[in-house]
């Protein structure tokens, strides 16, 4: 039997509820298709062992665009206190380094240091400003460019050459494509704080500190983080905020059903078929999967042109960053730390040096013996993820490689002891205090969450892979050369995180070329 | 052990040589008196063999044998076969018989002509494809998602032309039987004295003839095969150069990559590059069947006034207009220049390729040639009128008859 519904959205991720929020407000019939059995994607809770639930994907969640909030009219929830995320850089012999967005304490950081962090804030602060207008909207097309590209681009210029200083302008040409390892060295000498700011710039990408482009992910971050409502939200809150606000509009969740193919006929998107053979119609399709499988999985390249597939296929979008889940039965115990602080992001990572030392493991298809560390505990925001009397400690661990030379069953045993191992060290203890663990690859993430690469942005936000040129050029504004056919993934500008921007600036699209229903 | 200069491909060069040598170049030098060499896609081929008149009438009244070897040859094969290459091309092809053979030209995403070729349905899912330029690139890329399997095989097969009115006969003397039947754009699989043949009436000339395609191991066999009728006094067979299918394809009315116009892959400033309606080949675009590169922006071309074109012209006067460029009047404005030109001595008069620009979809209503040339080295210039024709300058019926005459 074939439904109708008038929009379809494939994958029921963040992105893909606050695309069919927006439509759904417009007047739109949206159905959401999603092949798990819970909405979130990468940002849903699942329990990896016993009375034990991961929080998702993601460790620290800035929070939706603050926009979509205003939009939508959703009711932040969360924590009730409007509490700072801050990052604490962990040191063996207790000396932590705790940054946010203000400043600097401990970790025995020089007067110079704090002095330079400041300005270094205002000034990335301000770079970032310079992106606004690219960032909530769709990226101009440099060809065949419309009023609005246009438009866009002359407010980018202006904000560039107006927005910011002369001096601050030329700086920002000469940092904007190079690589945050010369960048903070030329700032700072404390080297937990270089690392610290570091692992911002490079964690999700397949880049070290000295890779060029580091900067430009690095103010990518610093944007949106500013532009996020400041509150110290879980990936649940903002799943569960969203979800209610898309459900009382009249969206329409199908879970566990998975797309096996979007249906073109004659150029035009003409619906989906899902696993169990029942063919959905719609005249817009908007995926929210990952580029590859979007298109050469789910249209397959006989519908497409030839140079576009090969472009899609040349996607970089190889995830290096492991997902490792560990029940523990008791808090780790770092030196010196107190228990307020055990809410924020715990870093492991020395120095610079040692950053680009895990690097260089992926670059040859190896797994980092010393990986770098992002440790949250996030049963301490919301206890239901553990059993009582233990906690749930969630780490992002780069590098690992997406294909690892020696294949990752050989693997993942030796990368989770360097895991535990580090945390070992500073902690001590911890390794005895751990019940259950669970590891998720770059490979691991490829398959649950049906994400080619299992890249956390679906795609490397590489300046070549930024912009008008994400994912490809010819698909770069959300709509594709598939009439109906849209995208609105983190796969496309300006990126993953938790965000919701993909989403939403797809939506405006959606409205922009069909119109409001 | 075969001697290497029997085996085709630069694997197989002399480090001294520069171009490589064909599994019939140890014949055709005999033959060549000028030693006028040129490259063909690296190999040594021909431009005059003795004399340009000799040759160009060798094909046009009796027979014309040239080395087809340096042709780009590619085998398509597998389960996705007819579906890669009707992706791949414009014209539908799915109902391209066994052994039959089409004329196809292939776009990029922006629909600008990439290159123009023939497709050879060989039987059992096998299909060949020839090309003007090397084109294995662009098959890889459009082969993504495609159960396919694409190998070069420029090299390891050896063909030779036979064009003329006499070709039919000379074959048929040669001992080729059952060629009676052979339709134009058909393939006959044959046997001659234990060696396996494939015939193909095809060619590059407009004109009665056929391509016969060998393993360069026996490409000896099919020289002596035809050569020692000639040898016997039977028929005038000769070898012909570049220069000679240059003319011939000109009055056949064929076009030529790379020379009549610039192929989408070399063409590096925007708009010189051109699209099959731009260069008279909008017949062989079909919107009907499934989608191919490029048919997203050719939709759109179609619904706009056409720009340009690439059209056949006749030119008044015997000044041969090479390089000329073409007016709307006697020293008004520049409309155009042409591309390939030549007298056509069996016409009697001048036939050319012209790009020309048209004005809201319409051809200019006159055309002029301004023509430079030289009397007892000093320059002149005068001017013609060109008349463009939409057919072939030279299309005989002898080259579409079957069975062909016995001349």
């Amino acid at each position: 039997m074939t439904k109708r519904s008038s929009v379809l959205v494939i994958g029921a991720g963040h992105n893909g509820i606050v695309c069919s929020n927006y439509l759904a407000k417009a007047g739109y019939q949206v159905e959401v298709l999603e092949a798990q059995s819970a909405v979130g994607g990468g940002a849903a809770t699942f329990e990896f062992a016993d009375g034990f639930w991961a929080p998702g994907l993601i460790n620290a969640p800035y929070g939706l665009n603050k926009k979509i909030y205003k939009d939508l009219g959703l009711r932040p929830r969360g924590s009730k206190t409007s509490e700072e995320l801050n990052c604490i850089a962990l040191d063996r012999d207790g000396n932590h380094l705790i940054l946010n967005r203000f400043g600097l304490t401990g970790g025995e950081v020089s007067e110079k240091d704090i002095n330079s962090y400041r300005i270094f804030r205002k000034e990335f602060t301000n770079y970032s400003k310079v992106l606004d207008p690219l960032m909530v909207d769709r990226p101009p097309r440099l060809k065949d460019m419309d009023r609005k590209d246009k438009f866009t681009l002359i407010r980018l210029g202006w904000n560039l050459r107006f927005g910011l200083r002369t001096g601050s302008m030329r700086e920002f040409l000469r940092v904007g494509g190079i690589n945050m390892y010369d960048v903070l060295n030329e700032y700072f000498d404390n080297p937990r704080l270089k690392a610290a700011l570091a692992v911002d710039a490079v964690m999700g990408q397949r880049m070290g500190p000295r890779t060029p482009n580091t900067v430009l992910t690095y103010i990518q971050r610093i944007w949106a983080e500013t532009q996020a409502s400041t509150r110290l939200p879980t990936s649940k809150d903002i799943l569960e905020e969203l979800y209610d606000s898309a459900v009382s509009r009249g969206v329409n969740f199908r879970l566990d059903s998975k797309v096996t193919r979007i249906i073109v006929d004659e150029g035009q998107a003409a619906g989906v078929l899902l696993e169990s053979g029942e063919k959905v119609s719609a005249s817009i399709v908007i995926s929210n999967a990952d580029i590859k499988t979007t298109f050469l999985k789910l249209v397959g390249t006989q519908d497409l042109d030839a140079m576009f597939c090969h472009r899609i296929d040349n996607i970089r979008s190889e995830g290096n960053v492991a997902k490792i889940f560990l029940a523990v039965s008791k808090l780790p115990q770092f030196r010196n730390l107190e228990q307020k602080n055990f809410r924020h992001r715990l870093l492991i990572a020395p120095d610079q040096r040692y950053i680009e030392h895990a690097f260089n493991c992926v670059k040859y298809g190896e797994c980092s013996d010393k990986p770098v560390l992002e440790i949250t505990i996030p049963s301490l925001v919301d206890p239901t993820l553990a059993q009582t009397g233990f906690h749930v400690v969630s780490i992002s661990a780069i590098y690992a490689p997406h294909n690892p030379n020696k294949g990752w069953t050989a693997l993942k045993t030796v990368f989770l002891d360097n895991i535990l191992s580090s945390i070992e060290q500073y902690a001590p203890g911890f390794v005895e205090s751990v019940v259950a663990k669970k590891i998720l690859t770059p490979a691991d993430v490829e398959e649950q969450y049906n994400n080619l690469g299992g890249h956390w942005h679906h795609g490397e936000l590489s300046l070549d892979q930024s912009f008008m040129m994400r994912p490809v050029y010819g698909a770069s504004q959300y709509d594709t050369p598939i009439q109906g056919l849209y995208l609105c993934g983190a796969g496309t500008h300006p990126g993953g995180g938790m965000t919701g921007v993909p989403g939403h600036n797809a939506a405006k699209r959606v409205l922009e070329l069909a119109g409001s229903a | 052990m075969q001697s290497p200069t029997k085996q085709a491909g630069p694997n197989h060069v002399d480090y001294k040589e520069v171009l490589a040598p064909t599994p019939f170049l140890e014949h055709l030098d005999c033959y060549c008196l000028t030693q006028d060499w040129a490259s063909w896609n690296g190999y040594k081929v021909a431009r005059v063999y003795d004399t340009l008149a000799s040759e160009y009438f060798a094909i046009r009244s009796t027979c014309g044998v040239m080395d087809l070897t340096p042709m780009e040859k590619y085998r398509v094969s597998g389960p996705d076969a007819l579906l890669f290459l009707n992706r791949l091309v414009t014209r539908d092809i799915s109902g391209l018989q066994p052994n039959r053979v089409t004329y196809v030209v292939w776009c990029n995403d922006e629909g600008k002509v990439l290159d123009d070729g023939t497709i050879f349905n060989l039987d059992g899912g096998h299909y060949r494809l020839c090309s003007q330029h090397h084109q294995l690139d662009w098959l890889l890329i459009s082969s993504l998602g495609f159960d396919v399997t694409i190998e070069e095989e420029t090299h390891s097969i050896a063909a030779l032309a036979i064009q003329g009115p006499t070709s039919y006969s000379v074959l048929s003397a040669a001992g080729i039987k059952d060629l009676d039947q052979l339709k134009p754009f058909g393939i006959l699989n044959i046997s001659v004295n234990g060696i396996e043949y494939m015939v193909s009436r095809t060619g590059f000339t407009g004109d009665l003839g056929y391509e016969i395609w060998v393993d360069p191991c026996h490409a000896s066999e099919l020289w002596d095969m035809i050569f020692s009728l000639r040898e016997r006094g039977l028929f005038d067979i000769r070898p012909t150069g570049l220069g000679a299918l240059e003319m011939v394809r000109i009055e056949a009315g064929f076009i030529l990559p790379g020379e009549d116009f610039n192929t989408a892959e070399t063409a590096i400033r925007a708009d010189h590059d051109r699209s099959p309606y731009e260069l008279g080949l909008g017949w062989l675009v079909n919107f009907e069947k499934c989608y191919f590169t490029g048919k997203r922006a050719l939709v759109a071309e179609v619904g706009r006034p056409i720009r340009r074109k690439l059209v056949r012209m006749c030119i008044e006067g015997n000044k041969v207009p090479t390089d000329a460029f073409l007016y709307d009047r006697q020293g008004g404005s520049r409309i155009g220049t042409i591309k390939s030109c030549v007298w056509s001595p069996i016409l009697k008069t001048n036939v050319a390729m012209a790009d020309v620009i048209y004005t809201k979809g319409n051809p200019p209503k006159k055309i002029w040639a301004e023509i430079y040339y030289q009397k007892e080295l000093e320059w002149r210039a005068t001017w013609a009128q060109c008349h463009i024709s939409d057919k072939p300058f030279w299309a005989h019926r002898r080259s579409s008859l079957t069975p062909p005459e016995k001349f």
